[in-house]
């Protein structure tokens, strides 16, 4: 999706803002229908086994269900955000009624592999400080590693594009160190390093700062040339070459390098809490599946998903804001 | 569109540069091979002085400019600025480059701002800013960012963060280049009426033989690459120049036979 606008143009076919002027918010009407539609199946179909939590699931999704129908019939009772959801709330009513059909209700997919919707509910009903505190030290030791990581690259790359001598020595160890994954070097971290987590905020560190190493350097390296001549015919000393002309034209590479470390960091994370680190989200993967409990294992990947994904939303914000000046910039 | 705000807010104390191309040759490397761009170049420009430079696409006219400005060193000869030898960029000589790059990511007033920002002197002289601003006429394109901007625009802003900084010579490398006709011709008379006013030395590069004797007393010009001087041709009409005035239409026709082009006028 490539766009100059602030705002998403989706075509109003999809968005359902059809009737921007108040009235009745049809699309709002169908996504009513469709959550109260899957609340009389999780209600009216008797569960092939026993599954706590039944009622209050249904309970949700009627609750869900009145609250959209009256904001769709109350005149702009929806905003245009909301408006614009109208077609995905339709979406997850079906598609939440589906799973439930396939699980609770006639065991197509079978237990414990395949949970449904309540058993899900029912873990983060009663294990939720459990599954808060596993969230809570992954995004510690990767908030530690990132920014650690992101930091030690940022640096790197500045001085490989602008020091000739550090660019010797630092140049080939980049290429040579740099391509293996940081996973790879899990046994080693885990044994040199005194506590599990300083070696997984290495291995965190490790995995964010090869790509901004590179794709700083590289962005420092591609400054086109007039930007310095114009800046040193205007009487500009060496620092303000490097603080005010070069780092903010190589800010897009940066930016990518950031994302892409991000990525790897995440992977890393995951790994590194598996094998090494008693706590995290990686654990309770791990943990859920030594029970064979796959209800939390859904749980936990549910929770994994939101976390990841507000990570890369929050740095494209910050993208969004420091390169506001870029033309046609990616929206996440 | 284009004030006649002066930059008198401020006081001018630069006077103009002498400058002395002695004997300065130059050639770049291309793929192993010397390609000579300047052979012998040889001139002196008084403070003061708007100096010309006429010559066909590719004679090494920028490159010239390069060498005055201090950005490169001739491989032979030597360049003077008030008799000091110049070896490395200064802002009292500013360029204004034939690309008019700006930084995308500083509005137009912050890149006016930056030769002041550069040398610590913002804080002083915001003033000047809006002052080149004004002269330049993008006092309400201020907060625009260069890729909102049109390419006369542009041009416009370089040519404002130029002026900013009180250059005592002033580099011009096809300036005007990007501007529409009509605005091109009002510049040609706010260049000259700013010339006169801040006293400035001044190297103007441009392919128009018309605004190269409208505007200057000195008209140099080259041959094709190596550059050589072909002539040096002294404009001597008192301003404001008409650009129907009959001497000048007698000079332009010297200018495209040196160059080549009376066949065709
Ligand atoms: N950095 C460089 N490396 C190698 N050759 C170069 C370089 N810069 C310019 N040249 C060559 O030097 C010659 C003169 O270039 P220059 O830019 O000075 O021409 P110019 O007179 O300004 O032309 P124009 O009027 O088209 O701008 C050209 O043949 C060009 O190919
Ligand atoms: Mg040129």
């Amino acid at each position: 999706m490539f766009s100059a606008e602030p705002q998403r143009a989706w075509p109003a076919e999809i968005t359902g803002a059809r009737n921007p002027r108040g009235g009745i918010w049809w699309d709002g009407v169908a996504a009513g229908c469709a959550w109260l539609g899957a609340t009389l199946l999780t209600v009216g179909l008797t569960n092939v086994d026993e599954w706590d939590r039944t009622g209050e699931f249904a309970a949700i999704e009627g609750v869900l269900g009145a609250l959209v129908f009256a904001l769709a019939l109350i005149p702009r009772g929806a905003g245009p955000r909301l408006q614009r959801l109208g077609p995905w709330l339709t979406v997850l009513a079906i598609v939440l009624a589906a799973w439930e059909v396939v699980t609770a209700k006639l065991a197509w997919l079978p237990p414990p592999f395949f949970a449904p919707p309540q058993a899900l509910l029912d873990v983060y009903l009663s294990d939720w400080p459990r599954l808060g505190e596993s969230a809570l030290r992954s995004l510690l030791l990767l908030a530690g590693g990132y920014s650690v990581g992101a930091a030690l690259g940022f640096l790197t790359g500045i001085a490989l594009g602008w020091s000739r001598i550090f660019g010797y020595w630092a140049h080939p160890l980049l290429r040579f160190i740099g391509p293996l994954p940081a996973t790879a070097w899990l046994p080693l971290a885990f044994f040199i390093f005194p506590t599990s987590g300083s070696a997984s905020t290495f291995l965190v560190a490790l995995a964010t700062g090869f790509p901004v190493a590179v794709l700083t350097w590289s962005g420092v390296a591609s400054v086109n040339s007039a930007y310095y001549d114009i800046a040193r015919t205007l009487g500009a000393t060496e620092r303000f070459l490097v603080l005010r002309v070069a780092i903010p034209a190589a800010l897009p590479h940066v930016f990518v390098g950031l994302f892409m470390g991000l990525g790897a960091s995440f992977s890393v994370l995951v790994v590194a809490e598996m094998l090494g680190v008693k706590a995290g989200l990686g654990w309770y993967l791990q943990w859920a599946q030594g029970w064979a409990s796959y209800p939390n294992m859904y749980a936990a990947l549910l929770i994994m998903a939101l976390l990841f994904s507000g990570l890369i939303t929050l740095l494209f914000r910050a993208r969004d804001r420091f390169l506001a000046w870029q033309k046609g910039l990616v929206r996440w | 569109m284009v004030a006649a705000t002066p930059l008198d807010a401020v006081p001018i104390v630069a006077r103009g540069t002498t400058l002395e191309v002695c004997g300065v040759s130059h050639h770049y490397t291309l793929r192993g091979e010397p390609l000579p761009v300047l052979d012998g170049i040889d001139f002196r420009a008084e403070p003061g002085e708007f100096v010309a430079l006429l010559g066909p696409s590719g004679c090494g006219k920028s490159t010239l400019l390069r060498l005055v400005a201090g950005l490169d060193h001739p491989t032979q000869g030597r360049i003077l600025a008030n008799s000091a030898m110049i070896e490395r960029p200064d802002p009292s000589r500013i360029v204004v480059f034939q690309a008019p790059t700006l930084y995308p990511w500083r509005n137009v007033w912050s890149n006016v701002a930056v030769g002041l920002e550069a040398r610590g002197l913002l804080k002083s002289h915001r003033r000047r800013v809006d002052d080149a601003l004004k002269l330049v006429g993008l006092e309400n394109f201020a907060k625009a960012l260069p890729h909102q901007l049109s390419g006369g625009m542009a041009q416009r802003a370089a040519l404002a963060r130029a002026l900013v900084n009180e250059p005592s010579l002033l580099i011009l490398d096809e300036p005007l280049g990007q501007l529409d006709s009509l605005t091109r011709l009002q510049m040609q008379g706010e260049l000259v009426t700013l010339w006169q006013r801040a006293g400035f030395t001044a190297l103007l590069v441009t392919h128009d033989v018309e605004e190269a004797l409208f505007i200057a007393t000195r008209v140099l010009v080259l041959s094709e690459r190596a550059a050589r001087i072909k002539a040096d041709i002294r404009v001597e009409l008192s301003y404001p120049r008409h650009r129907g005035d009959g001497r000048l239409t007698a000079l332009r026709h010297r200018v495209l036979e040196l160059l080549g082009l009376d066949a065709t006028w």
